[in-house]
């Protein structure tokens, strides 16, 4: 029958694939020395399994997760009890092991560690690490403790896909084929206001590059300067796509994110705090190490707070001292004021060096809230919500047309006087 | 061999999204050829910043070059700074204003070997890049006889180095013998774009802005300056009748699709191993083999 055929044939596809992992593992065991420095036998150790080969046909096998301790193994037996033959649990290990040490490989890089943070994975793989706590150090600050999976329950999870949010980003992590796991994964990336949208209605991509295009614009067709601010568009999705497709998709959706989130959790993540960026600059931006202190405050509860920016602003205005506005608490660290920041900053540098005035004009209570309503509008990008006919909004368009007719002189601008300096001081004795 | 990196370092805008477009098209078609590892594109004013470029790649061995006009502020000031080189100082590059060519350094926050080359716009092959984007808007891969060509630039007000690099490839043209005349126009001093129909006696002009991004230098200033148009915003023809001139404005040469093979000449020149890579991105980008050239959209003649 043609089904079962059909089965058998990728039950033999599978076969082979993990046969592949499970030769590739023993080749690696075979050809490896035994350790001229320790004097020790050559292992293969990962992710909780851990294989030995004690003498030329003399295997060890231990997975302490799984209470599986076999020793004295001759090749044959080893590569069976690899195989997954007796014990299904133990095929898992295998594939694992070679998805990550060969398919992915870069021991030590961002790349790898982001991959395995996709899937709860212990970011250090040494022998007998069993998910466990504490192996993963998180910022001291606003991240929170990640919580690791061991390979059964890896494995389990994957069957399904498992879940992780990146800022907007969605990403799933999932075997390529469910059915026979060979431990190859791939992944899915969309936004994560489209987690309950049909695939079919989202636009599907498969090459890391379109993710520029789709960066660039929100969902306005308005140009977003700022990559990791919260205006991401929604509908579209990439799916299936490799390890390093999804790091570098990725990285064009949220340039530099990765490498800063691992240097963090590598514990070197260099912080420039706002003194050493601000006297670091030349030329038209020199002037911004001129903002006032309490100015830098107001600049990064403006700018860098998680409406505005999904980075988790770790710079402070110097070294032991810190800024009011919270920095947010997403995943990816924001090591030194950007350059939209620094370029704002050169406007409020300007701006804070002239001095204060005193200025008198005339306003209804209902007019001096309006201007208020109408900051807020601005300030909360909400003005395109404001309906033509809400009269009741002071930021609605015919409210400040009325307010432009009403108080705006004819030269435009607000009447009103500037109290000299001198009438202020004789008002004040 | 050690994995290596090209890092295109561009200015990038705050406002305007196509400043990058040419930038991320030249990074492509270098990654088409597989020449290395790893390809990014790094800005000053986008991301990833130039701040934070480096310590996105995983090869050792990084060549980063400048998708700018010039030495200058930006080449010699605000890339080594940001990018952390050790020990840079603009002596390193010895070079007269046009003939920096690579420094080898080491970007001290990663540890990585940094080959920091000379920017795109003085490299001799630009000069290719300036007679291929001449043959793109004239549709005529043998333009020259009866045609003059003007390289437009800045001039000195802001840098010294701009009007040299103008001057540099003009001559280099003019010595071809290839167009009747060629001449460099400056936006801020004489011989002033605005009066480019008084300086050629040839009835067909190209017009060639030795920029690297379409904005509003290219695309609003220039073509209004020289009388193509009353109003940018209302495009102009190509060519555009001036003052009995037939004038072929180009727009930024940096959107010629042959700009790649700059950017690989100058990591070339720094000991990247290309393999056939250079030859490839000529073939990609030759408009005979069907590539239109124009490595960005950019506005013209009214669209
Ligand atoms: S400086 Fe502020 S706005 Fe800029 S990236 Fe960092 S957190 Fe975001």
């Amino acid at each position: 029958m043609p089904v079962d055929t059909a089965r058998r044939v990728t039950k033999m596809g599978m076969d082979d694939e993990s046969t592949s992992a499970t030769q590739r593992l023993l080749s690696t065991l075979t050809a490896a020395e035994e350790s001229e420095t320790t004097g020790q036998d050559p292992t293969v150790a990962f992710d909780g399994l851990r294989v030995t080969r004690d003498a030329d046909d003399e295997f060890t096998l231990t997975i302490d997760a799984a209470d599986i301790a076999q020793s004295s193994l001759n090749a044959g037996a080893l590569e069976s009890l690899l195989a997954g033959d007796e014990l299904e649990s133990v095929a898992a290990y295998v594939t694992n092991w070679h998805y990550w040490q060969e398919t992915v490989g870069g021991e030590g890089t961002a790349r790898r560690a982001f991959l395995r943070w996709c899937e709860h994975a212990s970011l250090s793989v040494s022998a007998g690490t069993q998910g466990g706590n504490g192996d993963e150090r998180g910022a001291e600050q606003g991240q929170k403790q990640d919580r690791t999976l061991s390979v059964p329950d890896r494995y389990a999870a994957l069957q399904d896909g498992i879940d992780r949010e990146w800022g907007q980003l969605c990403i799933t992590a999932r075997f390529a084929d469910v059915d026979h796991s060979d431990g190859e994964r791939v992944y899915d990336l969309w936004h994560v206001a489209d987690a309950g949208t049909d695939i079919a209605d989202l636009t599907v991509y498969d090459d890391p590059g379109e993710a520029r295009e789709i960066a660039t614009y929100d969902e306005d067709g308005r140009y977003r300067p700022l990559k990791t601010a919260p205006t991401l568009e929604t509908g579209w999705a990439f799916t299936g796509l490799s390890g390093e497709e999804l790091v570098d998709a990725v990285g064009f959706f949220y340039p530099a994110t990765i490498a800063n989130w691992h240097r963090e959790r590598e514990g070197n993540l260099d912080i420039d705090h706002w003194t050493e960026t601000a006297d670091r600059q030349s030329g038209i931006y020199e002037v911004v190490s001129e903002l006032p202190r309490e100015a830098v405050d107001w600049m990064a509860e403006a700018c860098c707070v998680d409406s505005q920016c999904l980075r988790r602003r770790e710079w402070e205005y110097e070294d032991g001292d810190e800024l009011d506005a919270n920095g947010g608490d997403g995943p990816f660290p924001c090591r030194e004021p950007c350059s939209l920041v620094v370029a704002a900053a050169r406007k409020w540098a300007i701006a804070e060096s002239e001095s204060e005035r005193t200025y008198e004009l005339e306003l209804t209570p209902t007019e001096r809230n309006q201007l208020e309503e109408l900051i807020d509008a601005v300030a909360d990008d909400r003005t395109d919500e404001i309906r033509e006919a809400d009269v009741n909004d002071g930021a609605n368009r015919y409210r400040a047309r009325y307010l432009r007719a009403k108080r705006f002189s004819d030269e435009g601008g607000l009447a009103m006087r500037e109290q000299s300096e001198t009438e202020s001081e004789a008002e004040s004795n | 061999m050690d994995m290596q990196a090209l890092v295109i370092a561009a200015h990038g805008s705050h406002l305007n999204p196509d400043a990058s477009t040419p930038t991320y098209a030249h990074a492509d078609t270098i990654r088409e050829t597989g020449a290395f590892d790893e390809v990014r594109e790094a800005f000053w004013k986008e991301e990833p910043h130039f701040r934070e470029v480096i310590r996105t790649l995983e090869s050792d061995e990084v060549f980063v070059v400048p998708l700018f006009i010039s030495e200058g502020y930006f080449t010699e000031q605000v890339i080594p700074r940001e990018l952390r080189l050790g020990g840079w100082e603009p002596d390193k590059w010895e070079s007269d204003g046009t003939s920096a060519s690579q420094v080898t350094l080491e970007a001290e926050d990663v540890g990585k070997t940094i080959h920091y080359c000379g920017p795109v716009g003085t490299h001799d092959a630009m000069t290719d890049v300036i007679v291929q984007r001449a043959e793109s808007v004239t549709d005529d891969p043998d333009v020259g006889e009866g045609f003059g060509l003007a390289v437009v630039g800045h001039g000195t007000e802001r840098n010294e180095n701009s009007a040299k690099a103008i001057e540099y490839h003009t001559e280099r043209i003019r010595k071809r013998d290839r167009f009747d005349e060629v001449k460099a126009v400056f936006m801020d001093e004489e011989p002033e774009v605005d009066d480019v129909t008084e300086f050629f006696e040839s009835d067909d002009i190209v017009v060639v802005p030795l920029f690297i991004a379409d904005g509003y230098h290219t695309q609003e200033d220039i073509p209004e300056d020289m009388g193509l148009t009353e109003d940018y915003r209302l495009g102009w023809d190509v060519p555009a009748e001036v003052d009995g001139h037939r004038i072929w404005y180009a727009g930024a040469v940096g959107t010629e699709g042959l700009m790649a093979d700059v950017l690989l000449e100058r990591a070339a020149d720094a000991g990247a191993e290309l393999g056939d890579a250079i030859d490839r991105v000529r073939q990609i980008t030759s408009p005979a083999n069907g590539a239109d050239g124009d490595a960005s959209r950019h506005s013209q003649a009214g669209d």
